[in-house]
């Protein structure tokens, strides 16, 4: 009995029960919708798992939104909700964009300058909202809704600049190739290249056919130093104590204002590196007009969300998130089911992991039910 | 009796997680299978319904607006749906949420065998020329674009939508009692230049034929989805003495349509026909056809005619634009007369512009 309480009462568990709830909705939703729910979850495990190349492709999808979803996490363990890393990740696109048009440097110096750029305009972004919130009591959530449309509006508008308007298209020249972060792109593109993965079919799927890139290990490392950065060192401990108690930080001598300006600072950064590493890694490499937002910052919203809020855990809710989304264009193709029923599974698992905190509980009250029964 | 609910609950979620990871391990296997004969034979996709269908698939990604996006995208869905039907020919479509997915939706479709996969809209240009090189034997085929130099395995589909406009600015002419007409453009380049000189033109024709004066407003809303922009520019253009106003703004002119429902006056849709938004208010619509331009294209590469490596062009000749046939707003004599200057556009007797240049030649 012990046993099976204290493992309910682990976040694991219940993240996993969300997730098995998600699929049983979905199953259920299926099979009234008139698809066989079977042949429907083998067909996503399949466009997921059955080819190297997918897995490598969710993998390209998921970096972002782990990132974003660090972004998130990161904020709320300070107590802030960053709704506004949606802004902060179009912000770090349009700054990667234009530095990456710009300039013209040899990679070596070329990749750092624009993936910094994108990662200065996110982290900036993310400050205006920590200093409001800090210096006059302004609500992070108002200010960074509103923010998120200024970004918006703003990239709409760069792409319309003569500058970086490419002619008769909807967005942006593309970026010079030296910022391109993609791995072994020259050589893959070469003659040589082509020769050698023509005759290597697995590594031709998984390297020519996708943008294979290094922004995974980006976001591995970013996620391993927050998660350092909060746990093992005195400043993660402010910024914790922040996050925990204010009043109580306050009393105990941190600065919380200069800890919120921190906080968002960071989780700006890491939302706007989220947006740089898209611009550098994956194909189109430029910024469009956008009719509506595509959701990165959000996404990552639901990702920090299924991880509870830990860094490391957004890089799994990350690669489940991603997987999904992924996974779940096969069941367009494949079935004909809307795509609709892959984003009503993603809200189904988002909503039983908010609800989770019940799981733990009913765990307590079994307990409590077992002692009296022991009586 | 909690606990025992709990119970259940537990083993419920147990039982059917267990039934889940068993069946999906058949699937897995059915479809490795599937894709095992699949690397054998080629392409022999539609094996499992062999029902009196041709061994043809096509594919087809839309971009960012999604496949119900009243407009284009819908359109070329449309026209696969009515080349399943008049063929039985596979078809699938894979929607686009975020820029980043053209390039693995492609992907995506090419790994589903697909004989022809088509990219909807110029914004997909550079994913399709990428995955056409990567995939030499899979034939790709785009709309609105046309490329300088297009690959053995690509196809352009390219409208002469200055031939519907020059028809509707020629009814806007006619119809017009203040002399006075406007158009709302979405952003300034190629495509929307063919609609705003096509109406010119054919506003000067009418003007010409009447022997008075009709001037022409033009404003850009600089974007494609605004439409409060819309909304407003053509409120301000309505009540500036313009009675007609044409849009060729995908999203802006539900804006256009709206104000000239508000103000009482006349807005001409584009791509479909837009009636259904303002009926009492709807004259009539230029209609870029393009289901009938995918159905086409896909039906001569179903037939095996080489379709890769140029660009097609699709026109008032090919059925492939034009105006709706019911016009329940529009005075009987002058659809009439527009009609013949549709055959005359037909014949070639009259050349509409399609930008700056050619117009006022």
């Amino acid at each position: 009995m012990e046993k099976i309480v204290n493992l309910l009462k682990k976040q694991i568990t219940s993240t996993i029960i969300a997730i098995l709830c998600g699929f049983i909705v979905v199953a259920i939703l299926l099979t009234l919708t008139g698809y066989s729910p079977f042949e429907a979850f083998g067909i996503l495990f399949n466009g997921i798992f059955s080819k190297p190349k997918y897995i490598s492709q969710v993998i390209i999808k998921a970096t972002p939104i782990i990132l974003t979803g660090i972004s998130v996490a990161f904020a709320f363990k300070v107590g802030l909700f960053n709704i506004g890393a949606e802004g902060q990740y179009i912000m770090g696109t349009i700054a990667a964009t234009v530095a990456g048009i710009l300039f013209d440097f040899p990679p070596v110096l070329q990749i750092p300058v624009v993936v910094l750029s994108g990662v200065c305009a996110g982290g900036i972004y993310g400050a205006i909202v920590g200093f409001l919130k800090a210096k006059y009591g302004i609500h992070e959530v108002i200010t960074s809704i509103m923010l998120n449309w200024i970004a918006f509006y703003l990239g709409n508008f760069v792409v319309n600049t003569q500058r970086f308007h490419q002619p008769d298209s909807t967005g942006t020249y593309i970026i010079n190739e030296s910022g391109f972060t993609m791995f072994l792109y020259g050589w893959k593109r070469s003659e040589e290249g082509k020769a050698f993965l023509m005759e290597h079919p697995v590594l031709l799927d998984v390297i020519l056919k996708t943008d294979v890139n290094f922004g995974i290990v980006f976001a591995i490392i970013v996620a391993v130093a927050v998660a350092i950065l909060l746990k093992k060192t005195t400043k993660g401990y402010e910024l914790r104590s922040v996050g925990f108690n204010k009043d109580a930080a306050e009393f105990a001598g941190i600065d919380v204002k200069k800890n919120i300006l921190h906080a968002m600072l960071i989780a700006g950064a890491v939302a706007g590196l989220a947006g740089a590493l898209t611009i550098t890694g994956m194909s189109p490499h430029k910024i469009s007009t956008m009719g509506t937002f595509e959701n990165y910052g959000f996404n990552g919203m639901s990702v920090a969300l299924i991880a509870g809020s830990s860094p490391i855990g957004c890089i799994f809710a990350g690669l489940l998130f991603a997987g999904l989304l992924y996974g779940g264009g096969s069941l367009q193709s494949a079935i004909g089911a809307p795509s609709e029923i892959i984003n009503i599974m993603i809200g189904t698992i988002v909503f039983f992991v908010a609800l989770t905190k019940i799981v733990p509980v009913l765990a307590d009250k079994l307990v409590k039910r077992g002692e009296k029964h022991a009586r | 009796m909690k606990k025992r609910i709990i119970a259940l609950l537990l083993a419920a979620t147990m039982l059917v997680s267990l039934t889940a990871c068993g069946t999906k391990k058949d699937a897995e296997k059915d479809t490795t299978e599937g894709t095992t004969t699949e690397e054998t034979t080629g392409e022999d996709t539609t094996a499992e319904d062999t029902t009196e269908k041709v061994d043809f698939s096509v594919g087809m990604v839309t971009d960012t607006g999604g496949v119900n996006d009243q407009s284009f995208n819908q359109s070329a869905w449309e026209g696969l749906q009515n080349l399943q039907k008049n063929t039985g020919a596979d078809i699938s479509y894979l929607e686009s949420t975020q820029e980043t997915d053209y390039a693995p939706n492609l992907d995506k479709q090419v790994d589903e065998g697909k004989n022809l996969i088509w990219g909807i809209g110029f914004a997909m240009a550079d994913a399709i020329i990428t995955a056409a090189e990567t995939n030499p034997d899979v034939n790709f085929a785009i709309i609105d674009n046309a490329y300088e130099t297009t690959p053995a395995n690509v196809t352009g589909v390219m409208f002469r939508a200055q031939e519907p406009s020059f028809v509707v600015g020629y009814i806007a002419g006619l119809t017009s009692k203040t002399g006075k007409v406007g158009f709302v453009g979405g952003m300034k380049g190629n495509i929307i230049d063919q609609f705003e000189y096509g109406y010119r033109a054919g506003v000067d024709y009418a003007a010409k034929e009447l022997g008075k004066e009709i001037t022409v407003d033009v404003q850009y809303a600089e974007s494609f989805s605004d439409s409060a922009k819309g909304k407003a520019i053509a409120t301000k253009m309505f009540s500036s003495d313009c009675d007609i106003v044409f849009h060729a703004a995908g999203g802006v002119g539900v804006g256009v349509i709206e104000a000239a429902k508000e103000a009482g006056k006349f807005a001409i849709g584009v791509d479909r026909d837009q009636a259904y938004l303002a009926p009492e208010n709807v004259l009539t619509s230029a209609l870029k056809l393009v289901n009938v331009a995918v159905e086409l294209v896909s039906t001569e590469a179903l037939n095996g005619t080489q379709i890769g490596g140029q660009t097609y062009n699709y026109g008032l000749a090919e059925d492939a634009v034009g105006i709706p046939e019911e016009n329940p707003n529009m005075d009987p004599a002058i659809y009439d007369k527009a009609m013949e200057v549709e055959q005359l556009i037909k014949d070639g007797t009259i050349v509409p512009p399609y930008n700056a240049d050619t117009y006022g030649k």
